[in-house]
């Protein structure tokens, strides 16, 4: 745990680094991990606010504190802003910063993809609550079911909002899963096979597939919503014949998968908090994998399990009765792995330590309820009430954001220099564990007594008033939890201990470069000999049982005591030879990237450009729906000229976007090197 | 526990920095990760599609005469056979010219003797014959699009109006941006050559393309010929 | 580069430098390029000429052939025009896994909306 010289945040040689200007234009992954982590934990805590609103209306029985109508906005919007714009954001700040990092790369596959990617979900996030400031938010809950959002029974801009929304964060998520699938196939270090690769990497990875498989299927329910409410098209349309149900499967078909999108990486987080801090290896490597790939293919196969009252019928029902308590094996087989990876661990009970049993505890938890909804005929007492909510935030709170938590303690002082304080993060801790289980546990008590989901107030006398009071009590600590929080993330940011390279003893890749990295991240790109390099090399003993094997090293030309680490590989013939490396090394200084003569990307503005050409043109139908009114009203001269507005705004956003991306798209990415073009 | 030492700087990866786990080019990865996912995105248009047959309240109907109860009015069987199966094969044959386009980038550099190596080895000429099939099969869906609402289909008319439009407007959207992407390459080829070194980029638009042909054989076969 | 310049125009070459395109062993030719076209405008003839007679379309083997015709159409333009068959066997995994996963989900769709087997 040797700590160098101090490196501040983001200390660069030149000025291209500092500045405004260069966070608008950077494209590397570090950077963009940093922004997705800010503007995530920004949406968070607005979710957050929507919710303690929403638990102050029900504090008691009649409340008065907001109207039936904003309070179908703040839940819709306190859902919608929770999965979109901030667990998955914050996995794809661990997913940018740490994937390079973990296979020893010294960026993602496409870098200005990436900065497209984040600039995207900045826009759509600000897009759709943009919305609160004309009282138009989303009202039709997150799932949106059609025909209640169609425009007959949601005539107003409200699901505009939403339907524009999420198909611009769709476009950000799916470009960021091609980049990250073509980065962990093919930009890991030499040596460096599948089955050595993190668990934060493998889960990663699996996530990816899952968002590139699932995201289009929602993209078409949008589609078919958006041309029903825009162009009068009969997708939902019961008059014309339509299926209520189709949108229920569509929206399914996705948000099934779009569940384990939420929980893999933080599934991953604690894979690599736990061993750090139990000092042992991950206990079953292989199936900890094979669980992980399973738990997304069967994730595929469950989604009517949210469909259960519509009446598919006794064999549709069995079914996906079956499939989803067959998903509880994968799922289960993890959280015993993790219990038995601290089983006879030399256990160290940091903030980070803390949040990965919370939520190997919580998940379960959830995970429990979760298999009493796999019955079909349980499952009809317990739909559409809180016992629901209970579960998926046991679950999403008591598993993801744990999780998140726990990769943010243990992985701050890597992404900063500065360790967050141990204090205000056990603090932080007992406050959410606490306060999580006052908030949500009542509920499955008031969800049983028949409370339902989405309403805006309740009679007194039914006995659910003690379980909504606890509930309200519990998310006023959680909010006092997260302002602890954010406190100890801005006061350590600047002036927190150093950490160094290596302040927990960790094994893997990222933990043997300084900390924040520089921008080369690696000054040689390692050999990877093991999954575990660092441990290898400073903790020998606690690998010493680990198979150490030489599989998949012949293929990749390395050899096990790192001798042939130079010789090309013969598929790469054309493509240049493998830097002759000297295994697995630690590296203590940073220096820029031009001192030590490696090529990097140029930052652009160019990705931002056409993120903002493309949802420019996107927020278009808003004008179109405004002209609809005005047809409507016998307005004709408005008519027209909102009409207008949306040509000039549809074609000038559009504009924007091609001219931007065929100048992206015939840049070289590195100036110094005229023949790589991405 | 080496630091490096400002100086023994620039290690052999200055040489390569590019050197990838596969041997394989970044940007073919991606484009068949792309193509996964726009199987999915397919599937979701042409389940609907398959989902919503024969549910339509009002014609026109896809492969029966319908006479609308309201005006007595009759209205054939919309889908013109006929016509469609020469599109089809317009497409089908834009993607032998693809695959011919990728070739001649790929051999620009072997000498060719024959005027028949001449015209197969020419890559302007096969990219343009793409675009211009695919341009041609856009032709035929315009006025397929076109005849189709003169005679009383809309996107809005019924649920085989919406359906078959959103689907095939689905595909024609890919078809044009790969005209666009082909075009594009056809002025670089003009501008600077396409050769070897390019095969990459020829080779995820053909990827795409072939893709976008294949959608289209489904499509064939769903929506027109299976009644 | 060898050149067999009198039979083919475009050689069976292995020693063209595919920069990365992950070309294994054979590379098709021009004479098997011709011949998926052909085979392609042969089988979407039949399926044309199948559709107009109205006997075969009324009967259980209408709807399996067409199918079962344009899965061949499909398998071979991926196949060989695609060059999976001739590429890294990673492609091959990265388009059957979305592919399985979309047909399973089509025929699940098809399925719970009764459009599949009566008795669902």
């Amino acid at each position: 745990m040797a700590t160098i010289a101090a490196n501040p945040p983001h200390a660069y040689a030149d000025d291209a680094h500092s500045g405004v200007w260069s966070w608008l234009a950077t494209v590397d992954h570090k950077r963009i991990g940093t922004l997705y982590l800010f503007t995530a934990l920004f949406f968070f805590m607005v979710g957050g606010l929507e919710a303690e609103i929403i638990r102050a209306q029900l504090q008691g029985p009649n409340g008065k504190l907001v109207s039936a109508e904003v309070y179908n906005q703040l839940f819709t919007m306190h859902g919608t802003t929770m999965i979109f714009l901030a667990i998955m954001p914050l996995s794809a700040a661990f997913f940018n910063f740490l994937i390079p990092l973990q296979i020893g790369a010294r960026d993602v596959a496409f870098p200005r993809l990436n900065a497209f990617s984040y600039w995207v979900y900045l826009l759509g996030g600000i897009f759709i609550n943009v919305s609160w400031l004309i009282h138009a938010a989303p009202d039709g809950g997150w799932f949106g079911y059609a025909p209640l959002t169609t425009r007959p029974f949601s005539p107003g801009m409200n699901i505009d909002f939403w339907v524009l929304g999420l198909q611009i964060l769709g476009v950000s998520s799916l470009a960021a899963g091609f980049n990250f699938i073509t980065t962990i196939i093919n930009m890991r270090a030499p040596g460096m096979n599948l089955m050595r690769m993190p668990m934060f990497t493998w889960a990663a990875f699996v996530t990816q597939f899952l968002i590139v498989l699932a995201f289009p299927v929602i993209t078409i329910a949008l589609v078919f919503l958006m041309f029903d409410r825009f162009f009068g098209t009969q997708f939902y349309e019961v008059a014309a014949g339509a299926d209520p149900l189709l949108w229920q499967h569509l929206f399914w078909v996705f948000g099934h998968p779009e569940v384990y999108i939420l929980i893999l990486p933080a599934f991953g987080l604690v894979s690599e908090v736990v061993p750090t801090y139990s000092k042992k290896p991950i206990f079953g490597y292989p199936v900890m994998v094979f669980s992980l790939i399973l738990i997304a293919f069967l994730g595929f196969g469950v989604w009517a399990h949210h469909m259960f009252a519509v009446g598919m019928g006794p064999v549709a029902d069995t079914v996906f009765g079956v499939t989803t308590m067959l998903i509880a094996i994968p799922t289960g087989v993890k959280i015993f792995n993790w219990l038995a990876t601290m089983h006879g661990g030399s256990l160290r009970f940091t903030t980070a330590m803390l949040f990965a049993i919370g939520l190997v505890a919580f998940f379960t938890i959830g995970g429990l309820s979760g298999v009493m909804h796999a019955s079909p005929p349980a499952d009809l007492q317990q739909t559409d009430t809180y016992f629901i909510v209970a579960h998926f935030h046991y679950v999403l709170f008591g598993g993801s954001m744990m999780g998140i938590f726990a990769g943010i303690y243990h992985y701050f002082p890597k992404f900063s220099g500065r360790l967050l304080s141990e204090g205000l993060g056990k603090a932080h801790f007992w406050l959410m564990a606490i306060g999580m289980n006052l908030t949500f546990f009542p509920m499955h008590f008031s969800g049983l007594l028949g409370m339902p989901r989405r309403i805006y107030r309740y009679d007194a006398g039914q006995g659910w008033d003690g379980f909504n009071l606890a509930s309200s009590i519990g998310a006023y600590i959680l909010g006092v939890g997260m302002i602890i929080f954010v406190w100890n993330v801005i006061k350590s940011w600047r002036s927190g201990q150093v950490a160094g390279n290596d302040p927990w003893g960790a094994p893997t890749l990222e933990w043997m470069i300084p900390s924040p990295p520089p921008e080369y991240n690696f000054a040689r790109i390692p050999v990877v000999t093991s999954r575990y390099p660092l441990w290898d090399m400073k903790q020998p003993q606690l690998t010493a049982e680990v198979p150490h094997t030489a599989h998949g090293d012949r293929a990749v030309q390395v050899d096990i005591a790192g001798k042939d680490a130079g010789t090309p590989h013969p598929k790469t013939a054309g493509s240049g030879t493998r830097p002759a490396e000297s295994g697995p090394h630690i590296e203590t200084e940073s220096f820029t990237a031009r001192q030590l003569g490696i090529p990097m990307p140029d930052p652009t503005i160019k990705p931002l450009i056409t993120a903002l050409g493309m949802c420019i043109m996107l927020c278009a139908p808003l004008f179109m729906h405004h002209a609809q009114m005005m047809e409507a009203a016998g307005n004709a001269a408005a008519q027209k000229s909102a009409m207008t507005m949306f040509w000039v705004i549809a074609l000038g956003g559009a504009a924007l976007m091609v001219a931007s991306l065929y100048n992206w798209l015939l840049t070289p990415l590195e100036s110094h090197h005229p023949h790589a073009t991405e | 526990m080496t630091s490096v030492p400002i100086g023994a700087a620039s290690v052999t990866d200055a040489h390569d920095p590019h050197a990838t786990s596969t041997g394989l080019d970044n940007k073919k990865i991606a484009i068949w990760a792309f193509i996964g996912s726009e199987c999915m995105l397919f599937a979701s248009l042409i389940s609907t599609y398959l989902i919503y047959k024969g549910r339509s309240k009002v014609g026109p109907f896809p492969h029966e005469v319908w006479t609308d109860p309201m005006t007595g009015q009759k209205m054939k069987a919309i889908l013109n056979i006929p016509v469609t199966s020469a599109s089809t094969f317009v497409l089908l044959m834009s993607s032998l010219a693809m695959v011919l386009a990728l070739a001649a980038v790929q051999h620009k550099n072997v000498p060719k003797r024959t005027t028949g190596e001449r015209i197969l080895g020419s890559s302007q000429l096969w990219l343009m014959m793409t675009a211009l099939l695919g341009i041609t099969f856009l032709g035929f869906q315009a006025y397929e699009f076109t005849s189709f609402v003169h005679e009383g289909l809309t996107i809005r008319t019924n649920l085989f109006g919406s359906s078959f439009f959103t689907l095939t407007g689905f595909h024609g959207a890919h078809v044009t941006a790969g005209v666009i992407w082909l075009l594009t390459l056809f002025a670089i080829d003009r501008k600077r050559g396409l050769g070897p070194r390019d095969e990459v980029n020829v080779d995820i638009a053909a990827l795409y393309w072939h893709f976008v042909d294949v959608v289209w054989i489904a499509i064939f076969t769903l929506v027109y010929l299976i009644q | 580069m060898a050149d067999h310049a009198h039979t083919n125009a475009v050689s069976t070459e292995v020693a063209v430098d595919h920069h990365g395109a992950g070309v294994l062993h054979e590379h098709p030719t021009w004479s098997t390029y011709w011949k998926v076209a052909l085979i392609l405008t042969v089988i979407t003839a039949i399926e044309v000429w199948v559709y107009y007679i109205p006997s075969f379309v009324h009967s259980r083997g209408f709807v399996p052939l067409l199918l079962f015709m344009s899965a061949v159409k499909f398998a071979i333009v991926v196949l060989f025009y695609m060059h999976l068959r001739y590429d890294h066997r990673l492609f091959r995994a990265l388009f059957t896994g979305p592919l399985i996963v979309a047909m399973v989900t089509i025929v699940a769709l098809m399925f719970l909306f009764g459009k599949l087997a009566a008795r669902v």
